[in-house]
């Protein structure tokens, strides 16, 4: 543990760490509370966040899954309506698309087509993302598709206070939440107050602020945000870096509010440009805000290709912190 | 002693299933009518000829237990004991339906029936069902699942991974199949090399067997068991129920795919007809017996669709409810 200059009292850990560590209260926390998915028991999760719960909770709280991602995410539904409070983990984004009609036609719909009478707590952790050379079918960022629907909330912890907070949060809402992980962070430290708790779902935050130019980011796009701003600030330019945390319900509010203060925009997003979701943001500013604008919206994202395997094709394909200076370069020439 | 006497668990009431299968045929009926005349519109897909499930099926469950259906649901949830005013009035939209409206005929929900739908995508409510009953053996509660879908749904991989899921962890479900040999227009052997749908469950490592879908009280004592089997922790069952519809598949269908005489070779194994000979036979059912209980449903039916009609519509401004919780202002 240190203490800030400022007398906050804070602990040093891993995104994996503070994932389990959010897993652990919330199974000691409620009886009702269960853990299931592919190889979280005994293996100890795929990316090693549920390691040790198994033998902490027992079998029937920790509960190896065959692959079956659409039985076990739509068993995991059931069991929400018979009262119980299932934490689903799907291996990656890209499995998780074996499951889409139980997430997209069961969880996001029963209360709607119930006319108010049902509703799902579920929580389905996704692992997601890019930045460790696994190729085309584990490395994508999907989490937009997933954010178009309504009557799910998407949420992509970027710092390790919300990848430690918003599970208990997300367990909170008596909706289906998806929480995404990104498997690239799971290995990174971060600062966590050691009073931090439960974090608000609903609204961005400005995770540096600035007057310059707004620079959107969420998830795997927030690290490269703030590389970049760190640059700019270097040569003179203050960006103000909003993660924007929660897919949907979009908070469209902070955004709005930071352009009307830096009227200049780059989004940076590590899905692909065509119809991800700072694809949303753009649209919404200049829906609500294009007056505010002193220059055309700049866009960092993913290139048009399935995720290659070479790091340098990885690499050239996604989002850098260089890449979003330029962007704001043109924003601000 | 008689043969219904000997052959039935005491609890089968036939006469009750008789009632109930002639309230599922008139009701469908009317909503032909009902449908022809525009006031109920979408996809209506009607189950006559197939009353015997949804009579047999429902009636060996108890209150706490729960249902999980398809889009073919207007008998299983009249079955369940939903008032038939309430499912008229979410086929014609309003917010005395029983799903505030927003369903329609193929979502046809009742939370506290523990009726959880009315599901459209095919095998999509094998999963759920499977869930309900994990959080039965969860939390420990002696209840049960019964999930119903059709021939069609086992050809989907939901119906396998489920049927796995709830055999490897032993709930407390019972899958019925409601084996009418057609997937919309396509016939069992045309979309299966293996047609024996309970030696296939079966292959899972749970009880499955084949049962007359035609006889109102064979369902019943078949799913009397499954329940029971399944309730005392021996793990789920499945059933498949051999049966037929009567009518096309939707009002949209016009039925090309099937021959006229095997159609016919099936009405003649009408299950209302069957049970109601059988009960007259019996002595258990008079002369005009029959046409008291057609008259009574009928009678049943022009209350409930006029209490329907009168319900009203839900306002616009409402439009985006029932999508997330709704935090009070």
């Amino acid at each position: 543990m240190t203490v800030t200059a400022a007398g906050s009292a804070t602990r040093t850990l891993t995104f994996r760490d503070a994932f389990g560590e959010g897993l652990r209260e919330a199974l000691a926390a409620d009886d009702r509370v269960f853990l299931m998915g592919e190889d979280v028991g005994r293996y100890g999760g795929c990316f090693g966040v549920s390691q040790g719960l198994l033998d902490e909770f027992g079998p029937e709280r920790v509960r190896d899954t065959p692959l079956s991602e659409s039985a076990f995410v739509g068993a995991g539904i059931g069991a929400a309506l018979g009262g119980t409070r299932p934490i689903v983990e799907i291996m990656t984004v890209n499995f998780a698309l074996l499951a889409l009609d139980q997430i997209v036609n069961t969880a996001a719909t029963l209360r709607h087509m119930s006319g108010g009478q049902l509703n799902v707590p579920l929580v389905i952790r996704i692992p997601t993302g890019p930045g460790r050379q696994l190729a085309a079918q584990h490395s994508h960022t999907l989490e937009g598709w997933f954010a178009h629907v309504p009557g799910l909330r998407v949420v992509t912890p970027a710092t390790v206070t919300d990848a430690r907070g918003m599970l208990a949060s997300a367990l909170a809402d008596p909706d289906p939440v998806l929480v995404f992980e990104q498997i690239a962070l799971y290995g990174a430290s971060g600062d966590l107050p050691v009073t931090a708790g439960p974090v608000d779902l609903d609204r961005a935050a400005i995770r540096r602020p600035g007057h310059d130019v707004t620079v959107v980011g969420y998830g795997g796009s927030l690290a490269p945000a703030l590389a970049a701003a760190e640059q700019l600030a270097a040569g003179g330019v203050s960006a103000e870096v909003v993660d924007l945390r929660t897919l949907r319900p979009l908070d469209s509010a902070t955004v709005l509010e930071s352009v009307a203060r830096t009227h200049r925009l780059v989004v940076v997003d590590n899905a692909w440009r065509s119809g991800g979701p700072t694809a949303e943001v753009v649209a919404r500013v200049a829906e609500q805000a294009l007056d505010e604008l002193d220059a055309a919206i700049e866009r960092v994202a993913a290139a048009e290709v399935p995720l290659p395997y070479p790091r340098h094709l990885e690499e050239a394909a996604l989002p850098s912190a260089d890449r979003v200076v330029a962007a704001a370069r043109r924003a601000l020439a | 002693m008689s043969k219904l006497a000997s052959e039935r668990s005491v609890q089968t009431d036939p006469q009750a299933l008789l009632t109930t299968m002639i309230r599922i045929r008139r009701l469908e009926e009317r909503c032909a009518a009902l449908y022809s005349a525009g006031a109920i519109r979408g996809f209506l897909h009607l189950c006559v000829g197939e009353e015997a499930v949804a009579a047999g099926v429902l009636d060996a469950l108890g209150p706490d237990d729960a249902v999980v259906s398809t889009y073919r649901e207007h008998g299983h949830a009249l079955a369940r004991g939903i008032p038939m005013a309430a499912l008229l009035a979410e086929m014609f939209g309003r917010t005395t339906g029983c799903s505030h409206g927003r369903g329609g005929s193929m979502h046809l929900f009742d939370a506290a029936r523990r009726f959880y739908g009315g599901n459209a995508i095919v095998a999509g409510g094998i999963p759920l069902a499977t869930g309900l009953a994990l959080a039965d053996r969860y939390r420990d509660r002696p209840w049960v699942t019964a999930c119903l879908f059709g021939d069609g749904a086992v050809a989907e991989g939901e119906f396998h991974e489920s049927l796995n899921l709830a055999a490897l962890w032993r709930l407390p479900v019972v899958f019925c199949c409601e084996n009418n040999r057609y997937a919309m227009g396509t016939a069992l052997e045309r979309s299966h090399a293996e047609t024996d749908l309970a030696l296939r469950a079966g292959s899972y490592g749970l009880r499955a067997w084949a049962v007359d879908g035609m006889d109102a009280v064979a369902v019943r004592e078949a799913t009397a068991l499954a329940v029971d089997t399944a309730r005392t922790g021996a793990g789920p069952c499945f059933l498949e129920l051999r049966t037929y519809r009567f009518r096309a598949h939707s009002m949209y269908d016009a039925d090309r795919y099937r021959d006229r005489a095997e159609i016919d070779e099936w009405k003649d194994r009408d299950p209302i007809d069957r049970l109601a000979t059988l009960l007259t036979d019996e002595g258990l059912l008079g002369a005009g017996g029959r046409a008291a209980l057609e008259a009574a449903a009928d009678a049943e039916i022009d209350e409930a669709v006029a209490v329907a009609e009168a319900g009203p519509i839900e306002p616009v401004e409402d439009l985006t409810r029932h999508v997330t919780t709704e935090v009070p202002a």
